[in-house]
């Protein structure tokens, strides 16, 4: 008879599905894919291609092997691909994104329940697992190609299996002549370009060079709330805030901050690794400290480290906090205030009360009690209801 | 359950058998009561390293556990726990004076870790629930299974971390001679990251999942024997609690090292 249906909260639902984020984080990671196609060559962007396919690859080998239920169609495996290769080095052997996605998807995710169990982020650990394994590998970062030179956008497929590269077409990062400038005291900024690292024609990551398509890519994920914008913000201004403190001698700490935060992969890994759901935290507390605290460990394995970029390590070591940041209690929606001294605002509370309602019973009850008579609140206020009525 | 080798006196030789075989399998020392942690995860670098290690730990436990045993009457309670340790102490004395004048490359490799096998919560753990409790001829051997179980775990674990992290399988020197196999162009393709502590506490995570995996499957065969039926897990998880209570319940039922013991386990497994 009725239209109206009787159903349980919640009546107002979103239409973000899994599915739809992970589209949304494929979408943004688009301007940074493209900027590292154009910047070395079609090589890099096989790489890609060859990471996501792994990935979802492994998904569904485990979940075949397991007999689980198929997950590759949340494309979550397609983002960790991505993200990956996004985080490699332009030129590495082929078999580097195959084995960084097996580890990405059997160990890091997989074996811990899948997506939303995973304890790090699957990129992070698998960029910092082959790290450790490749190291020479993984450190050797090619020169942008010019496009204008003919074949320069295929000339990187002759080093598909070469495991040490040569000379001419290697350059070291900018991080690691900022290193080297703090070591002598030289100024770091020396021969870098702003617009050159904005747009990202120094070596480093194939995806975390271009500071612009990164940004892009953050923007349009805050736009559509994908992520959480107080994470990369606080992440960003608390690593240039540690930079300024921590090279504050040094005399050049203007351009200690701004090499530091173009120069590696600060913007790439603030907007799409520190922001993973599963693995950042969630209350506003919770947040601030995970963003200082991801600043403050970047800026000194960069300082003190052997290792000349530490935000990858930054992650992973807060990752494995967010548990911990997530115990932090907030109050629930409608509660009443958080009191933190609970024992303590107890204790006064109740002396107060006591010494509030002797006054307060004599003058709003009845005259008649005497608030000469030094009783217990509780007492009091009995007595006062029997003398209304 | 019989898994730790804990059971009343075996009257026939297949129970002697069976002490050994326990060692080895069902209550192996580092993959399923998950003692003595730190030695395999720093030795088992690569296999050679692992069968030294494996080998000098079990003279020591095979050693410690007859003597212990002999003296399981004469040892006052209250200060048994020293009395365990100078007997060990003494073993791994001599072991160390032999190894460094026989097998000087592996003394170097084992280093710190040789003289840590006096407090090796194996040996420790063995003498305390076993052999203060049974016949000399049972600890021997019951040391003995222990010893090989927890050799064949090191070199298991040797020969993965080694093949994945250098390249290589078996190398070694012994009186001299260099052995061992080096793959081709393998050593330039190996992921040092397995070499690495890092690599240890992950080859040992998987190794372990994977062989409780592997038992869980057994067991769930053996489901029909009504007696185990409590026990087989439905996840390695709980397979792995399921070791740990009954490690820290059989050392308790000991109340002697059960403290110790016990406050180790969860220590070592973080």
């Amino acid at each position: 008879m009725s239209k109206y249906l009787v159903s349980f909260s919640p009546h107002i639902t979103s239409r973000a599905t899994t599915r739809r984020i992970m589209l949304d984080v494929i979408i943004a990671l688009m301007p940074a894919l493209i900027a590292a196609t154009l910047l070395y060559g079609l090589y890099t962007f096989c790489l890609a291609v060859l990471s996501v396919g792994s990935a979802v690859f492994f998904e569904w080998l485990f979940n075949a092997v397991t007999k689980r239920k198929q997950t590759t169609g949340d494309l979550s495996a397609v983002v960790t691909g991505l993200i990956l290769a996004l985080n490699l080095p332009p030129v590495v052997p082929f078999y580097v994104p195959m084995v960084g996605a097996a580890f990405a998807i059997l160990v890091v995710k997989m074996l811990f329940g899948g997506i939303g169990r995973n304890f790090a982020n699957p990129a992070v650990t698998a960029r910092i697992f082959l790290m450790l394994a490749w190291a020479g590998v993984m450190t050797r970062f090619v020169l942008p190609i010019d496009l204008s030179e003919p074949g320069s956008f295929v000339a990187y497929f002759s080093e598909a299996v070469n495991i040490s590269l040569p000379d001419a077409i290697t350059t070291a990062t900018p991080l690691a002549g900022v290193k080297q400038a703090f070591e002598s005291g030289a100024d770091p900024s020396a021969g870098l370009s702003a617009l050159d690292m904005f747009l990202g024609r120094i070596g480093g990551s194939a995806g975390e060079v271009s500071a612009l398509a990164v940004l892009i890519g953050g923007v349009y994920l805050a736009v559509r709330r994908v992520i959480d914008v107080r994470i990369p913000v606080i992440y960003i201004a608390s690593t240039a805030v540690f930079t300024a403190i921590f090279y504050a001698n040094t005399g050049y700490v203007g351009e200690y901050v701004w090499t530091y935060l173009l120069g590696g992969g600060l913007m790439f890994g603030a907007v799409f690794m520190a922001t993973d759901y599963a693995t950042s935290p969630k209350s506003t507390p919770a947040v601030v400290i995970y963003g200082i605290g991801l600043g403050l460990l970047t800026v000194v394995i960069r300082k003190f480290g052997t290792m000349n970029e530490g935000v990858s390590f930054a992650i992973l070591l807060m990752n494995i906090v967010t548990p911990l940041l997530n115990r932090i209690r907030t109050r629930p929606f409608g509660a009443p205030a958080a009191r933190p001294f609970k024992k303590l605002a107890a204790a006064v509370a109740e002396r107060r009360a006591r010494k509030k309602l002797v006054p307060e019973t004599g003058g709003a009850g009845a005259p008649a009690v005497d608030a000469g008579k030094e009783e217990s609140a509780a007492s009091a206020s009995a007595e006062g209801g029997e003398s209304d009525e | 359950m019989s898994r730790l080798g804990r059971r009343p006196m075996p009257p026939a030789l297949k129970g002697k058998g069976k002490i050994v075989a326990d060692g080895i399998f069902a209550s192996n020392p580092v993959f399923r009561l998950v003692l003595g942690m730190c030695p395999t995860l720093a030795i088992s670098t690569s296999a050679f390293n692992g069968l030294g290690m494996g080998i000098a730990a079990t003279v020591v436990l095979v050693c410690s556990n007859a003597l212990v045993s002999l003296l399981r009457k004469v040892i006052p309670d209250k200060v048994r726990i020293p009395a365990y340790v100078l007997i060990i102490a003494t073993f791994v004395t001599l072991v160390e004076m032999l190894l460094r004048k026989f097998v000087p490359a592996l003394y170097d490799a084992l280093g710190i870790y040789l003289p840590l096998i006096v407090v090796n919560c194996i040996i420790l753990a063995r003498a305390e629930a076993f052999a203060s409790t049974n016949k000399v001829g049972d600890s021997v051997l019951d040391g003995l299974g222990m010893g090989l179980g927890f050799t064949l775990a090191l070199m298991l674990l040797g020969v993965i971390r080694e093949f994945l992290g250098a390249g290589t399988f078996f190398t070694g020197s012994f009186g001299g001679a260099d052995f061992g196999v080096t793959l081709g162009a393998m050593p330039d393709y190996a992921m040092s990251v397995f070499v690495l502590p890092a690599g240890g506490f992950l080859t040992l995570g998987l190794v372990m999942a994977a062989i409780n995996a592997i038992s869980d499957k057994i067991e769930k065969k053996r489901a029909g024997a009504a007696e185990d039926a409590a026990g087989s897990a439905d996840g390695e998880e709980n397979a792995k609690n399921d070791e740990t209570n009954e490690s820290e319940v059989n050392a308790a039922g000991n109340d002697g090292l059960s403290a110790d013991s016990g406050g180790t386990l969860p220590k070592e497994e973080a």
